[in-house]
């Protein structure tokens, strides 16, 4: 564990959709170095949070998000933060695989366009090669880059989406439940690239397979009801954890 | 291979003064491009707003005729009628033979015969003086002032158009002239003397066309959207009545008039100019808008409610009768005045089965000669006497606020009965 | 009697073998606690239906053979005689005598007609005479043998739930019968035009002067290739011009931008543009648009401008379609998942490079649709035109100039005061079915590619 401060912070954080407080009093921190988890049953929250970090809830009528989020020590909803810039920095991955309706490379290379982060065309070629080659989809792919994304399987086309987000850079990637829609196979694949992007990229998961979470992350955060119950190492959430609640979670007893 | 890999990122720097001022550039491109959206939006509305101003603005005087104060000395004028004859059904007849026009042309030619004389007053002014003397016999017995409407150009003169001569007529006259609401418009039909036209005769023909076309297109458009939606099997039969249906909603309503020319004139030998012959062209033209509005408001009652009654025990046709036609009635009701409104606004295929003739009088019977409202404002538009632009705008008006008023209950009907199932 | 009053009594019949079997059935369901498949209501409703459809069948029926057989009667009498041999003639004085007996005429042109007309409306009286003496005694039959079925163990319901599944495919078959019969009028009337003119010259001929047929020729004064030129310049290029922009942009500011109270005010008063009259469009093209366009094209030097531009009809034309541009685009983008929205917008981009680089490409195949809908409604719009463009057929790409279209075309040929068969009238059926056969093609086409559309995300 190092001691650099941490990359992302959230302290006291809620969320209102409409009348409806959908997170209350949330505090947590995002390291660089590490994968963390959310975890809780359906409708806990953990997605609403995820949103938060990047705030992705402007784009919802009626949400309404208050307390502090800091990326790199920078305040996230302060007036003068550009919400384009902060959500190139952090990228998002959804629960569904949503390739726009364009080509593989297209797909890749829009996020280096609109932030204009490509040089030339060879630069732009070699961003979406690289990205396509962490994604772990280049071999799969280099013969066939004007295909349409949307034609690609299911596991394809999310870790399509994973590269899209890589190609600008990020310094955070946010994953609402990035393998819900997929089969064990491509899951598997999913989670092997969660291991070899960490350390590159802060991530943080969201996922309500508990398994999963053991599997991919360092640290890992139980939602119930809109709260964050408990917030520690994997292992010994997942071992030794503090609170009733969690324990019956992981146990089974209620999800 | 973490630390090569390391090595090779290059992380975005946002803070140079190039990255600031692309991102700069990128957000007047989105205000841009939302002003253009809201700019669209804006043109669009103007248009609108400014095609209604203007034929409220020149519609207006339509309804307003001018009249002048004409002195009649009705005991000196030799009529040859006695107050007996004024009781009675005959009196019209009594006082026409009598040689009141002529009467009262010579009033005004000597009242006013600089001004013009005769030629100032419309071809109403007699029948005017004539109901005047009907509720008030002791007129031909006296000398009196009696308000009578103007011939068109002093009309346009008074109102201030017209050409710098006409003007200076009508200044001249001022003190005589008055401004009054002109019932000949609102009662009467067509005529050639455009302060007598009136639109009731295209608006009764409007009526009869449109009862005619509600209560083919009605019954037909309901029945066959139940069918479709309720009872029909898959197959290329029912494929085919589909693809008649969208394609009939779609097909130019001039088709239509070449239809009902060919079929109902041509074949069936139907009264040319009819509203019966309307009302069933504009019944082909409608039903599909029907059958397709119905088709969704019967489709959207959740099929919770037909399994329910299925449960029970109700037949298909109860099923259908009792609980999802009640159900969709709102939303059946709403496409049926849309669909009546278009019927309503349409001149082109009325034009081809010859609803385009001058019409006197108001038709009694649908199968009389008659007119419609839009027919009636494309044959005054096409009118080269000045007088009839404020005519055409005015009907204009009266239809658009026909319109409106259809279009509005739909809008209630729908926001007042709409269920989200 | 009169149509109306036995109208009248059959219904009265009707009503009354309803009320007898309505009460009969009652009487049989009283103290049992059997269950019976209908009830009382069904077989009122299988009894009047028993009095009412003979009946009007054979009302139907009669009406349409009745007249040969009123003329066929006429004929046989010795008045008859002196008709002129079968044709034009002998029909004429025929009709002329139908109409004096029935009323509707008050003088003879010829003398003739007027010896007929007695031994029209008398046997015109004796066939109405026996056609409702026909349908009485039908109605009453029928009223009768069905009340004889009524009974406990009769199904009244099974009766009339099939009588009302008859109604309604009936009513189903009227679309097919209407396609038919535009189908059939126009191909019927263009067959005999295309008899006079041949289809090439029609076709494929560059100059349209109905007004100046040569009869030997009549082929060489109606060639339509410039009526098809103004139809597409003015519906599809003119008037596109002004629609996809503003219905588009309309349609992407009111869903992506505007908040959900200003949409819900102002798409409303956009669809007002939709409901407007097309005739009160003309009026205001030719009064106010066209003399503002032609002094534009004075003022812009444009060599020849003409009061009655296709420009101003266009441009019109253009802001009537909006509103159905505006609400085919809106339909199409709501149809782009929202994760598409989501996906773009969580990597940074702004809402413009969002609906420009994703949602619009995405809903491209239902705009486009819905342009091809709006180009065939444009093109078959008929009063704007009318009012407000030429009768001139040119062949020109100036907008200041005039140019006419198909349907304005088809409003002067028919408008006229041409016999029926004439090659001016026929022309304008020609015309008609080039119409319908062009707009029936983009119809199909544009709904190939909405369904594809819609397929692909759902």
């Amino acid at each position: 564990m190092s001691n650099a401060p941490p990359k992302m912070t959230a302290s006291g954080v809620d969320v209102f959709y409409g009348a409806k407080q959908a997170i209350r009093d949330v505090s947590i921190d995002v390291r660089q170095e590490d994968v963390t988890a959310f975890i809780g049953p359906s409708g806990c929250g953990k997605s609403t949070f995820l949103r938060t970090l990047n705030r992705m809830n402007d784009t919802i009528p009626g949400a309404r998000v208050s307390g502090d989020v800091r990326l790199d020590g920078e305040d996230v909803y302060a007036k003068a933060m550009d919400v384009v810039q902060l959500r190139a920095r952090v990228g998002m991955v959804f629960q569904k695989p949503n390739p726009f309706p364009k080509s593989i490379f297209e797909n890749v290379a829009y996020g280096p366009r609109i932030h204009g982060l490509a040089r030339s065309k060879a630069d732009l070629a070699q961003i979406v090669e690289r990205s396509l080659t962490r994604a772990g989809l280049w071999n799969e792919v280099k013969d066939r880059l004007g295909d349409s994304g949307t034609a690609l399987s299911g596991g394809q086309q999310q870790r399509l989406c994973i590269a899209r987000a890589i190609a600008v850079d990020p310094e955070v990637i946010l994953m609402d439940e990035p393998c819900s829609a997929l089969d064990p196979v491509a899951t598997a694949r999913i989670e092997e690239l969660i291991h070899d992007l960490r350390g590159r990229y802060a991530i943080v998961i969201v996922t309500h397979n508990m398994q999963q979470a053991a599997r991919v992350s360092q640290r890992t955060a139980f939602f119930h009801l809109g709260q964050l119950v408990e917030y520690g190492d994997t292992s010994d959430i997942f071992t030794n954890p503090r609170k009733e609640r969690t324990k019956d979670y992981i146990t089974g007893r209620y999800g | 291979m973490s630390a090569a890999v390391s090595a090779e990122r290059r992380p975005t720097d946002w803070r140079t003064a190039s990255m600031q001022r692309r991102v700069r550039q990128r957000y007047a491109a989105e205000r841009r491009f939302r002003l253009l959206g809201l700019a669209a939006v804006a043109a669009s509305a103007a248009f609108l707003l400014f095609l209604l101003a203007s034929m409220l603005a020149r519609g207006a005087g339509g309804f307003v005729e001018t009249r002048i104060g004409l002195p009649l000395d009705l005991a000196r004028a030799g009529l040859n009628v006695t107050p007996e004859q004024l009781r009675g059904p005959r009196s019209d007849l009594a006082l026409a033979g009598a040689g009141l026009e002529r009467a009262v042309d010579s009033a005004a030619e000597s009242a006013f015969p600089r001004a013009g004389g005769a030629a100032l007053l419309s071809d109403a002014a007699w029948l005017r003086v004539r109901e005047a003397v009907k509720r008030d016999p002791s007129l031909l017995r006296r000398r009196a002032t009696i308000d009578v409407p103007v011939a068109s150009r002093l009309d346009i003169a008074f109102k201030g158009g017209g050409t710098p001569a006409e003007r200076s007529v009508a200044h001249a006259l001022g003190p005589l002239l008055s401004r009054g609401l002109n019932r000949d418009f609102l009662g009467g039909a067509d005529s050639t003397d455009p302060t007598r036209a009136g639109i009731w005769g295209a608006l009764k023909g409007s009526l009869l066309t449109m009862v005619v076309t509600l209560l083919l297109a009605f019954p037909i458009g309901v029945l066959s959207a139940l069918y479709l939606e309720e009872y029909a099997p898959r197959n290329r039969w029912t494929d085919l009545i589909e693809v008649s249906i969208n394609n009939l909603a779609a097909v130019p309503s001039i088709i239509f008039g070449l239809l009902g020319l060919a079929v109902f004139l041509g074949t069936f030998h139907m009264p040319r100019s009819a509203a019966l012959v309307g009302g069933l062209t504009l019944a082909l033209m409608t039903t599909p808008v029907i059958v397709i509005a119905a088709r969704n408001a019967i489709g959207a009652v959740p099929p919770s409610i037909r399994d329910a009654a299925r449960a029970l025990g109700a037949s298909p046709v109860q099923v259908v009768f009792h609980h999802v036609l009640p159900l969709a009635l709102p939303g059946i009701l709403t496409g049926t005045i849309i669909g009546m409104a278009r019927a309503l606004g349409e001149t082109a295929p009325l034009l081809m089965i010859g609803m385009r003739a001058f019409i006197a009088a108001p038709p009694e019977r649908l199968t009389d000669p008659a007119t419609v409202l839009p027919v009636q404002i494309f044959l005054w538009s096409d009118d080269v006497q000045a007088g009839f632009v404020e005519k055409t705008s005015a009907a204009i008006i009266v239809l658009l606020v026909f319109l409106l008023a259809m279009n509005g209950l739909a809008i209630y009907l729908r926001n007042r009965f709409e269920t989200r199932w | 009697m009169s149509p109306l009053a036995l109208a009248f009594v059959i219904a009265a019949l009707a009503l009354i073998g309803w009320v007898t079997a309505r009460a009969r059935a009652a009487r049989f369901r009283r103290g049992t606690t059997r269950r019976f498949s209908s009830l009382p209501q069904h077989h009122g409703w299988f009894v009047a239906m028993g009095t009412l459809l003979p009946a009007l069948l054979f009302l139907t029926v009669w009406h349409l053979t009745s007249p040969a057989l009123v003329t066929e009667a006429v004929l046989a009498t010795p008045g008859a005689a002196a008709l002129p041999s079968p044709g034009l003639d002998r029909a004429a004085i025929l009709a002329e005598a139908r109409n004096l007996a029935a009323g509707r005429a008050y003088g003879a042109f010829h003398p003739l007609s007027e010896q007929l007309a007695p031994a029209y409306a008398a046997a015109q009286a004796r066939y109405d005479w026996i056609a409702t003496a026909v349908a009485l005694l039908l109605a009453f039959v029928g009223g009768a043998l069905s009340y004889l079925r009524v009974g406990p163990g009769f199904s009244a319901r099974t009766h009339v739930e099939r009588a009302i599944m008859g109604a309604l495919l009936g009513a189903s078959l009227i679309a097919i019968v209407t396609t038919i019969g535009i189908v059939a009028s126009l191909l019927f009337e263009s067959a005999r035009f295309f008899r006079i003119v041949p289809l090439t010259d029609f076709l494929l001929g560059t100059h349209w002067s109905p007004q100046a047929i040569d009869p030997r020729h009549p082929g060489a004064a109606l060639g339509a290739v410039p009526l098809f030129w103004g139809t597409f310049f003015i519906g599809a290029v003119i008037a596109m011009a002004v629609a996809i922009p503003l219905g588009l942009m309309s349609a992407i500011y009111l869903t992506q931008y505007a908040r959900p109270r200003t949409r819900r005010w102002v798409k409303p008063l956009l669809e007002i543009l939709a409901g407007v009259p097309t005739v009160v469009y003309g009026y205001f093209a030719a009064l106010t648009v066209a003399p503002a366009v032609r002094d534009l094209g004075v003022a812009l030097g444009v060599s020849w401008v003409s009061s009655e531009s296709a420009l101003a009809a266009g441009a019109v034309m253009g802001v009537m379609i909006i509103p159905f541009v505006s609400s085919m685009a809106d339909d199409s983008l709501s149809a782009v998942p929202a994760a598409m929205r989501d996906g773009s917008l969580a990597m940074g981009a702004t809402s413009s490079e969002t609906i420009r680089q994703v949602l619009l490409p995405a809903a491209l195949p239902g705009v486009v649709g819905g342009v091809l809908l709006a180009v065939s409604r444009a093109i078959g719009e008929t009063m704007i035109v009318v009012m407000a463009a030429s009768g001139v057929a040119t062949l020109t790409l100036n907008p200041f100039a005039s140019t006419t279209t198909v349907t304005k075309q088809i409003v002067d040929l028919l408008t006229g005061e041409a016999a029926f068969d004439s090659a001016k009238t026929l022309a304008a059926f020609a015309l008609g079915l080039t119409l319908f056969v062009i707009t029936l093609l983009l119809n199909v086409v544009a709904l190939i590619v909405v369904r594809r559309y819609r397929e692909a995300y759902e």
